[in-house]
């Protein structure tokens, strides 16, 4: 625990004044608090969207909106949480925020492209919210041809051109914290005294920037197809509308390890700070990051099971698919192995933890299922589907950002936020979780086929328990930003480092000041240098 | 400074393989379809213009050589040939676009831009009033019909390479005029030449994706 | 990149890529079947080696350049190799003739 325990008088938040200093500023941490306004935002209309789903879906006739209308939702559902928040999310808030700090750099190595990545984001999005102004889009995230390019007359070329920009963000970010894991690591800090939410990122940088160039093309092979007349995925001139699918995966699954890698990254912290120990297997934890990010490049056509790919290719994704499991494995095995004879706590972030430890354990189980061809005919286009990945996107990931959020907030604002309202979120989060998608396995089972607003009568029980937890997991969600911003001006003053926990970010003052550190730090010892038996004895908070 | 240019180096480097990937989707999209509709790509491939293309294919070489001598004389102090090179980049450049708008405006001229507005005369069937058409040596497995619809394909994909490889030549161009512009204002020297060097990069790079589409494109079948 | 090339290297691959290129078009004019493609390929890949290593000083730089370079070309060669596995097989399982 540190003995300074004072707000600094200057930092980077109030070091200058002014919407300008803002929106003009090269500060990594000021930007990371710019992408965490943005994707908030993309999280509330996303969110929106899901209660005009889930509302439908209380009763099996579609009458609360039309067919047309609820594609329309569940898209733009997809679309804003897909590409809109959960793509940027641990990477353009917290790794904005901490990449230079964990590394002992003042900043990124490019800070003014880093500043342009927030502008391109923005103009991206802006882009896909006039489009859902102007009537929306009813593709599905998917946009699958020849429906998008040719079919459909809702507003395809402005949703992807929103996402072909917002693509240039993410692309942007992942060079810029691949050069700066490279080049500006501080002295004495080798490779492996790296913290593992560093090598978390760099393995999501490498998707970012070999993935996101595909998704990219497609998108404005589709854009020239409805735009220009060309036919690069018309049927009825030769061509192949598998191939849109190809090409859109080759990204696409890539993209979930970029939405799941981030928050394993953060996991590895906080797992370590509360239980008073290092993680386990540092070094497969790290390598499995890398092999996730490789890995994950090969199995894309699990997604086209039942699209017309030949059997052999099929099984050949379907083998490489369950290899790509095993990374994650090793993952969660040396979590668990850090836990074990760990000083243990719960404070809300570990409660994170440790729900995402269940969640992204049943997610990824359950992707076996799917990964198996036999299943995957039954289970393909069901709530199987739906259930399993959102267990790995909102149980998984999204639990790993508020995580994430919880624990760095201190250092982000210099105040404590209140415990017992994060907790009871984190509870909330949970149990609204579980009520709202452990019955989509069931109807997915059962046979419910995803992205219908209407289904029949024996599924209405398990479908209206999935809309009660949606409106628990809702509260859950909203509450941090009523204590967060309460602790904004109420909070606690946080103190360099409150968990007592490793690493060079809680090192400098909360909030840091602009240039980080005032001294350039020299690293001398290994990642996560903790001793539970002091902490049990001490009661160390 | 040393490891600023690192930095810079190494950014480059990361964008031009995002650069790769992005060409790349196109790249699969032509193999797939060539290899399913062989006929219909040898017929459209042979409607271009080789002496233009081939023209193109040499100015680019020599402007990947310009550039190259460009970085060459920021990175020996010499600021005056730094301009005149950089200039003689551009101009090549310049003159690469200035054949594209040609070709362009010939395939329009023909009706050979896809859309509702596409017509293919196919080798089998002359336009009315030419001369018959020898028969293509190798024999053709696809019908008159099905060569209409695919040659849609290949001209798709045809616009879409070469209009994306000309839009980064513009952005190219683009960077260029500013390297150029401050060259001449003294900002290089042997220290300090960084941005002629990435600029060079990322010229070549447009240079490589040329060296593929021209073969890709103009030369799937030239034998008789 | 400190190493300053010669003026006449420069020249003297420029004067490998405007041969190789007009080898690439007289070899078109030849009927060689499957082989025009793998040659046409093949002569283009050895030019853009020339540029790559040479107008991009590739063979002067540092490990994690090359790294980079190598590393675009292998996943560039994921996605066209899987994608055609799947084209590929297609047609090992004829269609039943109940259903052609």
């Amino acid at each position: 625990m540190d003995a300074t325990h004072a707000i600094p008088a200057v930092h980077y938040l109030n070091a200058t004044h002014g919407l300008k200093s803002w929106l003009l500023t090269k500060d990594h941490k000021r930007i990371g608090i710019l992408y965490l306004i943005s994707i908030s935002i993309a999280f509330f209309l996303g969110g929106l969207f899901a209660v005009g789903v889930r509302l439908e879906l209380l009763t099996p006739a579609g009458d609360l909106l039309q067919a047309d209308t609820y594609n329309k939702f569940f898209t733009m559902h997809g679309v804003m949480m897909v590409f809109f928040f959960l793509i940027p999310s641990v990477p353009a808030v917290l790794g904005n925020f901490l990449l230079p700090q964990m590394l002992g750099a003042k900043d990124v190595a490019f800070p003014k492209i880093n500043l342009l990545s927030w502008y391109i984001f923005v103009i991206g999005m802006s882009f896909t919210l006039f489009a859902m102004v102007a009537g929306g889009v009813d593709t599905g995230w998917t946009f699958y041809t020849p429906y998008s390019a040719a079919a459909s007359n809702t507003n395809v070329v402005p949703t992807a051109l929103g996402i072909f920009i917002a693509g240039f963000s993410s692309i942007l970010t992942g060079l810029n914290f691949l050069v700066t894991i490279h080049r500006m690591r501080a002295p004495g800090l080798t490779w492996f005294r790296l913290p593992l939410f560093v090598w978390a990122h760099y393995a999501t940088s490498l998707i970012q920037v070999l993935g996101t160039p595909v998704v990219a093309i497609t998108i404005l092979m589709v854009f020239v197809e409805r735009a220009f007349g060309f036919g690069i995925f018309d049927p009825t001139r030769g061509g192949d509308p598998v191939l849109f699918q190809h090409l859109f995966w080759f990204y696409s699954h890539p993209a979930v390890y970029i939405m799941i890698l981030p928050a394993m990254g953060v996991i590895s912290e906080i797992i370590s700070t509360f239980s008073r120990k290092t993680v386990f297997g540092y070094s497969f934890v790290a390598f499995s990051s890398l092999a996730i990010a490789v890995f994950g490049f090969i199995v894309w056509a699990h997604h086209m099971f039942v699209s017309g790919i030949s059997i052999y290719a099929a099984m050949v994704f379907s083998f490489l698919s369950f290899s790509v499991a095993i990374p994650s494995a090793v993952k969660t095995f040396n979590w668990t192995a850090t836990l074990y004879k760990g000083a243990i706590s719960f404070e809300t972030p570990m409660l994170y933890v440790y729900g995402f430890m269940g969640l992204f354990l049943i997610g990824g189980l359950t992707g076996l299922f799917l990964a198996t061809l036999g299943t995957d005919i039954h289970l393909h286009d069901t709530y199987f589907v739906v259930a399993h990945f959102h267990y790995i996107m909102v149980g998984g990931a999204i639990m790993g950002y508020l995580g994430g959020l919880h624990f760095w907030w201190p250092k982000m604002v210099g105040r404590m936020y209140n415990e017992f309202l994060s907790r009871l979120s984190a509870l909330l989060v949970f149990v609204g979780f579980n009520l709202t998608f452990f019955p989509q396995f069931v109807l997915g089972y059962l046979g419910m086929p995803r992205r219908y607003h209407m289904y029949v009568d024996e599924f209405q029980v398990l479908n209206v328990m999935s809309s009660a937890g949606a409106s628990v997991l809702g509260i859950g969600y909203l509450l941090p930003a009523v204590y967060f911003l309460w602790s904004l001006k109420k909070g606690a003053p946080a103190g360099n480092n409150p968990w007592g926990a490793s690493g060079l970010e809680w090192t400098n003052s909360s909030p840091p000041p602009t240039e980080n550190f005032h001294v350039t730090p020299v690293v001398t010892h290994e990642p996560y240098e903790y001793t539970p038996h002091v902490a049990r004895e001490k009661h160390v908070v | 400074m040393q490891q600023q240019k690192e930095a810079v180096t190494l950014g480059m480097w990361v964008f031009l393989l995002t650069e790769v990937l992005f060409f790349g989707g196109l790249f699969t999209a032509y193999t797939l379809y060539r290899i399913w509709y062989y006929d219909a790509f040898a017929e459209a491939s042979k409607s271009l213009d080789l002496f233009w293309g081939g023209l193109n294919t040499a100015v680019l070489i020599g402007s990947s050589l310009t550039m190259a001598f460009a970085v060459r004389s920021a990175q020996t102090n010499h600021r005056k040939a730094t301009v005149n090179w950089l200039i003689a980049t551009m101009f090549l450049g310049a003159v690469f676009l200035g054949v594209k708008v040609i070709e362009y405006a010939d395939k329009f001229e023909h009706h050979h831009v896809p859309g509702p507005n596409f017509i293919w005369e196919s080798a089998h069937e002359p336009a009315a009033g030419e001369a018959p058409v020898e028969a293509a040596h190798t024999p053709r497995t696809m019908s008159a019909e099905q060569l209409q619809r695919t040659t849609q394909i290949y001209f798709s994909l045809y616009f879409t390479m070469t209009g994306l490889h000309a839009l980064h030549m513009i952005v190219g161009i683009g960077i260029l005029a500013t390297i150029t512009w401050m060259a001449s204002k003294g900002r290089f020297d042997e220290h300090y030449y960084a941005p002629v060097e990435m600029s060079g990069l990322y010229w070549h790079f447009v240079d490589i994706v040329w060296i593929y589409l021209f073969p890709l494109l103009y030369l799937v079948e030239r034998h008789v | 990149m400190s190493h300053i090339a010669p003026k006449s290297l420069y020249v003297g691959i420029f004067a490998a890529l405007m041969v190789l290129t007009v080898v690439t078009v007289a070899v078109a004019y030849l009927d060689l079947g499957a082989f025009n493609k793998v040659v046409a390929l093949g002569i283009a890949t050895f030019k853009a080696s020339l540029v790559v290593l040479y107008f991009m000083h590739v063979k002067y730089s540092s490990r994690l350049t090359k790294l980079v370079v190598v590393s675009s070309l292998f996943f560039l060669a994921i996605l066209l190799a899987l994608t055609m596995v799947d084209y590929a097989s297609r047609g090992f399982t004829p269609m039943p003739p109940s259903l052609q």
